[in-house]
């Protein structure tokens, strides 16, 4: 409260220099994020010869030549099948799972909701290298080692907290009173799930379903260690362009990141729902 | 033919007991209205006859069949909520006809009763929008049409005008007790608001912890409190009561003044009367004045009685002035005795 008071009684230039304290990090922070794409996409449309040249041009000079021997190198394009594969299995599964989940969280009161809740979120605590190995040995035995659906099982894990999160916070913000009025207007709880909840709450659910790809998108570590054969675009990368000239890891590198953005900026809004600011 | 009989329903939650084993009948066609503050139980009871709570015992019946077992849309009823419920991603026709298509009834027949029920609601203007593009009072017609469209037996309504401002409110009182007396169907309605429930119901029904302490006609429930709550609760400025002490020949001194009353062992009781069921005189209760509001048709006194307070209602023509000395005569035939202990009416 005192913070406040004498925050508010500050000499002006006081404010000012506040000011320009905010606007500075706010330009660091913006650089820290966004210059690393930008050096991305302009070496990916870069001829080779410029991707090393110095000092850089400010503008690409939009030559396909290095995203177009990526994209035509051999392997490539399974690889980019097996990532959509993997990740619309994972899509599937933790929107299967998560939703119902999510939906129940909000709408019943049942015991140990709250340790169910946190439990949610501590599946996100374990580190993946610790489970990778016990994981790859029992996938071996079972056989779902470097198929599409192990793979996907791996990664439901790891975006079954965000749907259960996010679809929670969703069906939270929908008035039970709606779902009530059409049981009494003749609807059973199917129904009237399926005429009003399902309506009103799929743009959120399709957002938490990208959400969920693109967990499964940009997940490295478990692809690399559970698929041989049929490695996913991130593993493959990384262990093909470890030897790869420079402007070929620019143009991987941005046929990897440039999907993943677009889709976490088309379903922003619905995260930041999830972490509570403003939900429309 | 929709005659609802609650008969012993209970709720309780964990512990907390939010309904005692209330039984209740209202006839059809019936208006009845549950009122209590907040927190009584109402709105427990009505959910519980809409089938979105389950008793934890009791039976309910509706039109002579038993329903507590049934879900919602198979109890032939239809409900009016207070924050509305109008579907947002539906237009205000689709809404109103949401009830019908449910029951597959032909195109030709919803239409005609959609545009019957938004004409009586006065909102056929407004079928094409959604509930985004409504006011308050209007969302609160359509869900009030979205109910009749179901010609239903029963319409429940939770505090549906609570929600809007005051003038809003007073409108649509009056024209749903137009509108609910032409339907002819039975209605359970839940406030909180005497005012409103003096003027829609045919009988009221008062709850007070889980319990249904009176339920009769307004006029009977105003003049006859069948509990020093009721008394107390209803009415503005409440009933004003005073104990009586036994006097040698068995009738009973009040401040003063001493009244015939009813025959009882206990040595005190206590003595009640409305605030405007008393006149200013030569005789009567002893009252210092304390505190003088006119209110232009009549003037509010409060004054000290037997060192509590008392309200009266007198002609605007009196004059007093704070610290006088006032002798107030109640009525005989409105004076009413409570039982200190049980609360209860003697």
């Amino acid at each position: 409260m005192s913070t406040v008071a004498e925050l508010s009684i500050a000499a002006p230039e006081a404010r000012k220099a506040g000011n320009w304290l905010l606007v500075a990090t706010v330009i660091l922070l913006c650089v820290w994020v966004l210059l690393p794409i930008y050096l991305l996409i302009v070496n990916a449309l870069s001829s080779p010869e410029e991707v090393t040249a110095f000092p850089k041009r400010f503008f690409p000079s939009f030559d396909f030549g290095s995203l177009s021997f990526f994209i035509n190198f051999a392997g490539v394009a399974r690889a980019l099948w097996n990532s959509v594969l993997v990740a619309t299995l994972t899509m599937l599964l933790s929107i299967g799972f998560g939703a119902p989940a999510g939906y129940a969280l909000s709408r019943f009161e049942f015991p140990g909701k709250e340790t169910f809740r946190f439990l949610v979120l501590m599946t996100r605590a374990f580190p993946l290298p610790l489970l990778a190995l016990p994981l790859a040995v029992m996938f071996i035995r079972t056989g779902l080692d470097d198929t599409a659906i192990g793979l996907a099982l791996v990664h439901t894990t790891l975006a079954l907290p965000f749907a259960v999160l996010i679809t929670f916070s969703l069906f939270s913000g929908i008035p039970v009173e709606l779902e009530e009025a059409a049981w009494t207007l003749g609807c059973t709880r199917l129904q009237a799930f399926r005429k009003i909840i399902l309506p009103l709450a799929l743009p959120g659910i399709a957002a938490s379903a990208v959400f969920a790809f693109t967990i499964s998108w940009n997940e490295v570590f478990a692809a690399a260690v559970l698929t041989i054969e049929n490695r996913t675009l991130t593993a493959f990368l990384l262990q093909s362009l470890g030897e790869s000239p420079l402007y070929l890891k620019f143009a991987g590198g941005a046929a990897l990141v440039i999907p993943a953005l677009i889709f976490i900026f088309a379903v922003r809004k619905y995260l930041f729902a999830m972490w509570g600011i403003a939900n429309r | 033919m929709a005659e609802i009989a609650i008969k012993q329903v209970a709720k309780r939650f964990g512990s907390f007991t939010a309904l005692h084993s209330i039984d209740l009948t209202i006839a059809d066609q019936e208006f009845m209205v549950l009122l209590g503050a907040s927190g009584c139980g109402k709105t427990t009871l009505l959910r519980i006859v809409a089938g979105l709570e389950t008793p934890s015992q009791g039976e309910v019946w509706i039109g002579g069949r038993r329903v507590d077992h049934l879900p919602p849309r198979e109890r032939g009823i239809a409900m009016v909520f207070q924050n509305y419920a109008v579907f947002p991603h539906l237009t205000v026709f689709e809404n109103i006809a949401f009830g019908l298509r449910m029951k597959k009834l032909p195109q030709q027949e919803v239409e005609g009763r959609v545009n019957r029920t938004a004409e009586l609601m006065h909102i056929e203007q407004l079928l094409k929008r959604y509930s985004g593009q409504l006011s308050g009072g209007q969302r609160q017609r359509v869900a009030v049409a979205r109910a009749l469209a179901m010609e239903p037996d029963v319409i429940l309504m939770d505090e549906p005008l609570s929600n809007l401002d005051a003038l809003l409110r007073l409108e649509m009182r009056a024209e749903l007790k137009g509108v609910l007396a032409a339907s002819k169907t039975t209605t359970i309605y839940v406030t909180h608001d005497q005012v409103e429930a003096m003027s829609l119901a045919d009988r009221i029904a008062v709850m007070h912890q889980g319990h249904i302490v009176q339920a009769a006609s307004p006029v009977e429930v105003y003049r006859n409190p069948a509990a020093r709550f009721v008394g107390s609760f209803i009415g503005n400025p409440p009933m004003n009561f005073i104990p009586a002490a036994k006097a040698a020949d068995g009738s009973w001194t009040v401040a003063g003044l001493t009244l015939p009353g009813p025959k009882s062992d206990k040595q005190t009781i206590e003595f009640a009367i409305r605030p405007e069921d008393v006149d200013a005189g030569t005789e009567g209760l002893h009252a210092t004045v304390r505190v003088v509001e006119p209110l232009g048709p009549h003037t509010l006194v409060t004054c000290d009685v037997e060192g509590g307070l008392f309200r009266a209602i007198l002609e605007s023509n009196v004059t007093v002035a704070v610290g006088d000395h006032l002798r107030l005569l109640p009525k005989p035939d409105r004076i009413r005795w409570f039982d200190p202990e049980t609360t209860n009416a003697l």
